[in-house]
């Protein structure tokens, strides 16, 4: 058996969950069986694409399967090969953790025949997307995980924000493949050749990749949460059970990834210089406006959305970078970006998982998503918090966890960009930097206050001076991905040489091999310009502390005493008096907020001796939805408005529509010839 | 034997930079009191302060978390390993390939993240405050920082520290005007990483004006001398960085032997004191700005920092 076998009978497993789960889900123990079921199919699926990633250095792959479906003359083609290897990875073991934590965490939901059955659907979609070797296969895949993602955002649609998240989503996923459509289209060319292996061979003019590219931008794009595409990604992730909502903005968004990489560098050999500019501006801008989002908001799974939005910026950056340096044929330059968006890829499912989860857990305990109602949880969910806290050290790019890893590495690739001749990108790529640079700090102060206000401080509202600690599911789930954190950032160089088949067959070229540097340093292209050894840092940094903290028990005084809080002598009663979500956000709100999000804040300050409270009104709006959504909503509503006179004619007048439609319809036929 | 004698200079380093860091602090403090016409307390006032807070008991508030607890050593262990990776007196220290330039600036990055979520731990409004502006000027300063890290990396060819040194002693630098935009706008950056004036007063206690002092103000005992001590060292560690790029005169090279390393270590102090003289010159001469004007110190920083790596692209291209 081939490991495409394998794979589709994994998939073939999920989806058989899935009916299962339609005749069982009202039982009490549908639940337990149906993630286990997932479970033990997604660890079979990882476990498969695990071992032909790592033996892919040894043998190139490629493991191909035609099965009699789809199309009658096409059949549906599978492929195997080392990109998509890696792609399985990531979902599969998210979508294993994820059953994990759900074997838990799904005994609280109170709909669950709603979200049973398209759990392990969804998984299969995303499993399908990856494994496609077709564009008809790729794109009814594409629309089965659309959609089954869909019925899970719609899980609880007795809410209206729910069913507002779930109508923009389709319009906007239907819309994401129509693009891809026609970007298919154009690839397969008059001759209409649907398969990958075709469309590989062929050669394009520099416009018809342009325009794929484009069209792949708003296919993938749109699914991704690229600004500005992004508006339906931070309403519709959180709508989602927790569980769900750690695969969507985890996973999910990096099969749209998969998506753009499969066609733009495994489909078009050659993308012509100016294709890295556009992905680079997109990256580099749709990073800071993810974050900015992040920072202002207060609800803390449409937090982590929007800094989702921020991590496909860095992403695609890198994606950029790579397609630049391809372009002008540096290929070890090349090689080194793609594996930075590789890397950032892994450990943004790694570490996106986990904040999802910990909110989940969160949302479990207190009921709360209200950043603003929640405070001192670290002393009722211990574990919870600690495994959060990595998650959010991760994502804020901080050594020696696995976001700075990947950092890192899109550093020193942007490092190489006084080689690329055009003035266009020299000049862009450091701009970009310092955006990206922007991003992290802001994600930061973003994860600070995410953490400080959710789980330090004192309780907010009853719920969170209530809460208790969460199952040993969950807690396992989160343990697990909190120290694959540490893992994937402490032997960084590990990761790289796995991936290292990935660009070899991708762009030609690999980074150095990083297992023969002793040390297990990483070096990305000589140790005198650059090297990183996070295993040190992490020893260097535990020695210093146990060592500090050693002799400063030894030696000085372990006297401690518990008092009220001192607070300059002013202690506040009410704990509504800390730093809110809010709050915390002000000085950045007022900083970054006024051009881009149009913040204004008024204060409204009654004269001495009036009994009027004091009040603080802050307005922000959305360029992006103000400027560019209202108005498409706008014209479409007016067309219809317009339209639907056509509903009320005459029967004489419906004729001569007709006829005239029939008319116009020669006359193109005739001067199209 | 090599790897012993290697191990043994990487040890001196990290117990100089420990050691001198509060001497830099009194030297400072010293000199600002005296271009002020004040006596000022003596040199090593601050290692008797550190001894005296070391003695004291902890008061730790009642909801405090054990993250407060161990903020305060995590934070001075990493500012310790930064401190340790850069060349002081020598370059290629055994630990300096460890980290480059952008690292170091990630752990400090480490340290801040940690005193910011200490600041909140307690719960109390001054706290949140400190976190809240210490985040906003950090997110300034970031992007700062990172531009001078890419003017320099493309002037030295490495992000490496001891590389760097080793590169801008050599003649074929010259002087070019990329680097002294570079220089200035590390310094600013320096000052706001620093908390120094006129971005932050490092001797306020005036609510409105501390951003620095509001995080810390729960700390007692033993957990401020750490916090103390961590937030010199990050000083000496600045003045150390600026010295060993922009004037890496008599920086011994790897096992130079004694002779290399004592005349490295004099001209390692009078650098740290022509630094911290020029500090201290510096904060008596400006008054200390409002926080909502910092934004547009260090994004004049920023500017900086990009005019340099497009200057040098633009007189690479002549």
């Amino acid at each position: 058996m081939t490991p495409a076998v394998a794979l589709l009978m994994c998939t073939a497993a999920f989806l058989g969950t899935a009916i299962l789960a339609v005749a069982i889900a009202r039982s009490n123990w549908a639940t337990r069986v149906i993630y286990s079921a997932s479970l033990v199919a997604s660890g079979v699926a990882f476990a498969i694409a695990l071992v032909q990633l790592s033996s892919a250095g040894v043998a190139p792959l490629a493991s191909t399967i035609i099965l009699p479906l789809g199309l009658p003359w096409l059949g549906a083609h599978f492929r195997l090969d080392a990109l998509a290897a890696f792609f399985l990875v990531v979902v599969d073991l998210a979508g294993l953790l994820a059953s994990l934590y759900a074997l838990g965490y799904g005994r609280h939901e109170h709909a669950a025949h709603r979200v049973l059955p398209f759990f392990p659907a969804f998984l299969a979609g995303m499993n399908l997307v990856i494994l496609a070797d077709d564009a008809f296969t790729f794109l009814i895949s594409w629309e089965f995980m659309s959609l089954a993602s869909w019925a899970l955002v719609m899980a609880h649609h007795r809410d209206a924000d729910n069913r507002r998240a779930g109508y923009l989503y389709i319009v906007m996923a239907s819309f994401g493949t129509l693009a891809l459509l026609l970007a298919f289209g154009l690839l397969a060319g008059a001759n209409g050749n649907y398969g990958f292996t075709a469309m590989r061979g062929a050669a394009y003019t520099p416009s018809t990749a342009g325009l794929v590219l484009i069209l792949l931008l708003f296919g993938a794009g749109s699914k991704a949460g690229l600004v500005p595409l992004h508006v339906w990604l931070p309403l519709a992730h959180p709508a989602a059970p927790s569980h769900v909502s750690a695969l969507m903005s985890g996973v999910m968004t990096k099969v749209a990834v998969y998506g753009f990489i499969r066609v733009v560098f495994d489909l078009i050999a050659a993308p012509a210089w100016w294709s890295g500019i556009i992905v680079l501006m997109l990256g580099g801008g749709t990073a800071v406006l993810g974050i900015l989002q992040a920072m202002l908001e207060t609800d803390l799974k449409r937090l982590l959305a929007y800094s989702t939005i921020e991590n496909i910026g860095v992403i695609f950056a890198s994606l950029g970078l790579a397609l630049a340096f391809k372009a002008n044929g540096m290929e070890l330059a090349a090689a080194l970006a793609l594996t930075a968006a590789l890397f950032h890829v892994l450990n943004h499912s790694f570490f996106k998982s986990l904040l999802f989860f910990g909110a989940g857990a969160v949302l479990t305990a207190t009921g709360e998503r209200n950043m603003d109602k929640l405070g001192g949880l670290i002393h009722r969910m211990p574990v919870t918090s600690i495994a959060f806290l990595v998650g959010c050290v991760a994502i804020s790019a901080l050594p020696p966890f696995n976001g700075f890893a990947s950092e890192w590495l899109t550093f020193q690739a942007i490092l190489e960009s006084p080689a690329l001749p055009q003035w266009g990108l020299k000049i862009l790529v450091p701009a970009v930097g310092g955006l990206l640079a922007l991003s992290a700090a802001l994600a930061a102060a973003c994860f600070v206050k995410v953490f400080g206000v959710t789980f330090l401080g004192r309780p907010r509202s009853t719920a969170a001076e209530q809460a208790l600690e969460v199952d040993r599911f969950s807690l396992t789930a989160m343990s697990v991905l909190a120290a694959l954190c540490l893992l994937a950032g402490i032997l960084p160089g590990i990761v790289i040489d796995g991936l290292a088949p990935v660009t070899l067959s991708l762009i030609g070229d690999r980074m150095p091999v990083q297992a023969d540097i002793p040390w297990l340093s990483i070096v990305p292209i000589a140790e005198s310009r650059s090297s990183y050894n996070g295993l040190l840092v992490f020893l260097f940094t535990l020695f210093s502390a146990s060592l500090t903290a050693y002799l400063i028990h030894r030696f000085a005084s372990r006297r401690l005493r518990r008092a009220p809080a001192w607070d300059c002598g002013f202690p506040e009663i009410n704990p509504l008096s800390q730093y809110g979500a809010g709050s915390f956000a002000q000085p950045v709100r007022r900083v970054f907020g006024t051009l881009i999000l149009r913040v204004r804040e008024r204060v409204d300050m009654p004269v001495p001796g009036d009994l009027r409270p004091a009040r603080l009104t802050v307005e922000t709006h959305d360029l992006i939805w103000e400027g560019l959504y209202l108005p498409i909503v706008g014209a479409v509503g007016f067309a219809a408005e317009k339209l639907n006179h056509l509903q009320f004619l005459t029967i004489r007048r419906y004729l001569s529509l007709v006829f005239l439609a029939l008319v116009f319809l020669l006359l193109v036929l005739a001067l199209w010839s | 034997m090599v790897v012993i004698s290697a191990l043994l200079t990487q040890a001196f380093q990290m117990a100089l930079v420990v050691l001198l860091a509060p001497l830099l602090s009194g030297f400072i403090r010293k000199l600002k009191a005296r271009l002020l016409r004040r006596q000022g307390a003596s040199l090593i006032q601050p290692y008797r302060d550190l001894l005296r807070l070391l003695r004291k008991d902890v008061v730790l508030a009642e909801n405090a978390s054990w993250l407060f607890r161990v903020a305060p050593y995590l934070i001075f262990a990493v500012t310790w390993v930064a401190a340790a990776i850069i060349p002081t007196f020598a370059t290629g220290l055994i630990f300096s390939w460890t980290a480059d330039l952008i690292a170091i600036i990630a752990l400090l990055g480490s340290a801040r993240f940690f005193l910011a979520l200490a600041g909140m731990d307690v719960g109390t409004s001054f706290g949140g405050l400190g976190s809240s502006r210490e985040m906003m000027i950090a997110t300034l300063a970031e992007p700062s920082m990172l531009l001078v890290i890419f003017t320099l990396a493309l002037v030295a060819g490495s992000t490496q520290l001891s590389t760097i040194a080793a590169f801008m002693t050599s003649p074929e630098v010259g002087l070019r005007v990329s680097l002294g935009i570079a220089l200035i706008a590390l310094i600013m950056v320096a000052i706001a990483e620093n908390a120094r004036i006129p971005v932050d007063n490092p001797a306020t206690h005036l609510e409105l004006t501390m951003v620095h002092e509001a995080m810390v103000l729960e700390y007692s005992g033993r957990h401020l001398a750490m916090i103390e001590l961590a937030a010199s060292l990050k000083l000496l560690l600045y003045i150390s960085l600026i010295a060993c790029i922009f004037v890496p005169w008599k920086l011994a090279a790897l096992a130079a032997g004694p002779a290399a390393y004592a005349v490295g270590m004099f001209a390692y102090l009078a650098k740290l004191a022509v630094g911290g003289a020029l500090l201290a010159l510096f904060e008596t001469a400006t008054a200390k700005m409002r926080i909502f004007r910092v934004p547009e110190f260090l994004g004049a920083a920023l500017m900086l920092g990009l005019l340099a790596t497009l200057l040098l692209f633009v007189s690479r291209s002549l």
